[in-house]
């Protein structure tokens, strides 16, 4: 009625614009806000992306948390805003057997299936994280004995052991060097918790920020299990055409040379 | 006195209400109260009825996440109880941010900004919008993209389990709604003030205009958050149908001539009947 066409399409097109710079801007936001890799998520997360998308921001893992290792991300935090993470250093997750964290959570971000085996609960195949050892920083490594981490890990001789060497430098001691090994280490952080340093020289990151991966490429000959992946190597040949007279020529050319 | 509590009676519970709610969650969160656990996104309700935000359910449909039978059976139930009651009951009755803006509009009618600016110079058909942005923007990114910058998780999130930088979110939408645009968050933008505006067009509860002990005082429209839902008031006797109205019941409280109540919606053929009239 009280509108004509000319007023109706410039008022659609002004909403459409408003709409997409809006949504640009939002979008943009929420983009960088997901960004953050170095989230330590709890017990039977999803890996970060689906997490990120399946968690409901509820926070009934934190409350089920009996050590308040758990938090929700605050506002200001520069994580991603309302999901849960916790930080070893402060207070590292005690890999409680029960698990209580995981069967509370309504919608699957944190999965039962990856912290149970043959349907029963199993805290140490969780997958929260894994440690590193910063090696110039930490004092075993400089021979002065320590074995915090060590002592401290709830895997003890699995996710971390220790490695005896000689120290040359003394010709009379030795280094027990302590070694994660990725295939037993939780994450749980106690390692760091413990370490003696000022900032600590052993500290968890998520696995898939700290691990490599070899690819298909390379596979271990003394071991037959391992041999079945090299069938899922894709090789790509590149071809360059090089022309027969030219290539022998190309050492007899001096035309280059004596330009100068 | 008493006539002070009886005008703010609605006020009174509601504020009663929101309050009582967080007080609950941040005992399940603090002190370990079964009672309800969780936050307005999802919560537990005596460690066995699952509630949710089927805003944030419907965001997580569009980002293609894998939606649990509990959060759609949570979803349900919240969806079923605001359809069935009416209104956006929700908006003034739970959410927290509410009191916010409430102040907000508080201070601006004893500021008198309101007379200053008169239109307001936003649509509030917004809301709709900025509900089917989200929607767009959670199928996008595949994340569900309102969750992440809602000020009403936020709010209730820094109630519940800390502040953080929170205080800073509450702090811009009180402002905003104080000095930018009346009722600007709750009455224009929010999404979920949108969803549960389409969720609660067919409900039960609803407010009714008697027009003829009206006297046109208008003190009604003064106070609405949503004032667009009274174009009734002094010109015929109906029920506020509007989706809208946030049933927070300021406008019978105000009103001096008993001309506004809460009613039980008639059917569709009384309603006909009356119009006719």
């Amino acid at each position: 009625m009280g509108t004509t066409r000319r007023e109706f399409i410039l008022s659609t097109s002004r909403a459409i614009g408003l709409a997409a710079l809006g949504g640009l801007v939002w979008g943009a936001y929420v983009d960088e806000l997901t960004a953050n890799k170095l989230m330590l998520r709890p017990p039977g997360a999803l890996s970060e992306r689906d997490f990120l998308r399946q968690c409901i921001k509820c926070g009934l893992c934190v409350e089920a948390c009996p050590f308040d290792t758990l938090q929700l991300a605050r506002a200001g935090s520069n994580k991603p805003l309302g999901t849960p993470y916790f930080e070893p250093r402060d207070v590292p997750c005690y890999m409680c057997p029960e698990i209580p964290c995981v069967p509370v959570c309504p919608t699957g971000a944190l999965d039962i299936t990856k912290v149970s085996t043959d349907n029963k609960l199993d805290i140490n195949k969780a997958q929260m994280g894994v440690a590193v050892v910063d090696a110039k920083n930490c004092v075993a490594f400089w021979g002065i004995q320590c074995d915090a981490c060590y002592r401290a890990c709830p895997l003890l001789d699995k996710a971390i052991y220790l490695e005896y060497s000689k120290n040359e430098r003394t010709g009379k001691h030795a280094f027990l060097k302590p070694i994660v090994d990725s295939d037993y280490c939780t994450g749980c952080g106690l390692c760091e918790r413990a370490c003696v340093t000022q900032k600590a020289a052993i500290f968890v990151l998520p696995r898939e920020v700290a691990l490599g991966k070899v690819g298909d490429h390379y596979i271990k000959g003394w071991d037959s299990s391992d041999d079945k992946r090299v069938k899922n190597a894709e090789a790509t040949t590149t071809t360059t055409e090089i022309s027969k007279e030219s290539a022998i020529d190309s050492l007899n050319d001096t035309e280059v040379l004596l330009d100068d | 006195m008493i006539n002070a509590i009886y005008k703010h009676r609605f006020l009174i519970l509601r504020r009663i209400v929101q309050v009582g709610l967080m007080l609950l969650y941040i005992g399940g969160n603090v002190w370990g109260w079964k009672f309800l656990q969780g936050n307005l996104s999802t919560s537990l309700l005596l460690e066995s009825v699952p509630l949710s935000d089927p805003y944030a359910v419907l965001q997580m449909f569009a980002a293609g996440a894998i939606v649990s039978s509990n959060l759609v059976i949570g979803a349900l139930i919240i969806t079923l109880f605001y359809l069935v009651l009416g209104g956006r009951v929700f908006c003034a009755w739970v959410c927290p941010v509410n009191m916010i803006t409430d102040a907000a509009a508080y201070l601006r009618r004893k500021l008198q900004l309101d007379s200053v600016s008169k239109k307001q110079p936003a649509s509030r058909k917004i809301r709709y919008w900025v509900l089917g942005l989200s929607l767009v923007l959670s199928y996008v990114l595949a994340i569900g993209a309102f969750e992440f910058v809602s000020p009403i998780a936020i709010t209730h999130r820094a109630i519940i389990f800390g502040m953080g930088l929170g205080w800073a979110m509450m702090l811009i939408i009180f402002l905003f709604d104080l000095l930018v645009l009346k009722n600007g968050w709750c009455g224009h933008i929010c999404p979920l003030g949108g969803l549960y505006a389409l969720v609660g067009k067919v409900g039960l509860v609803r407010v009714a205009h008697d027009e003829s002990k009206c006297t046109v005082c208008m003190k009604c429209k003064v106070v609405c958050p949503e004032m667009q839902v009274l174009h009734m008031v002094g010109k015929t006797s109906e029920q506020v149908l509007s989706g809208e109205c946030t049933n927070c019941g300021r406008c019978i409280e105000v009103c001096d001539d008993d001309a506004l109540n809460f009613s039980i919606r008639k059917l569709a053929k009384e309603r006909g009947n009356e119009t006719n009239n």
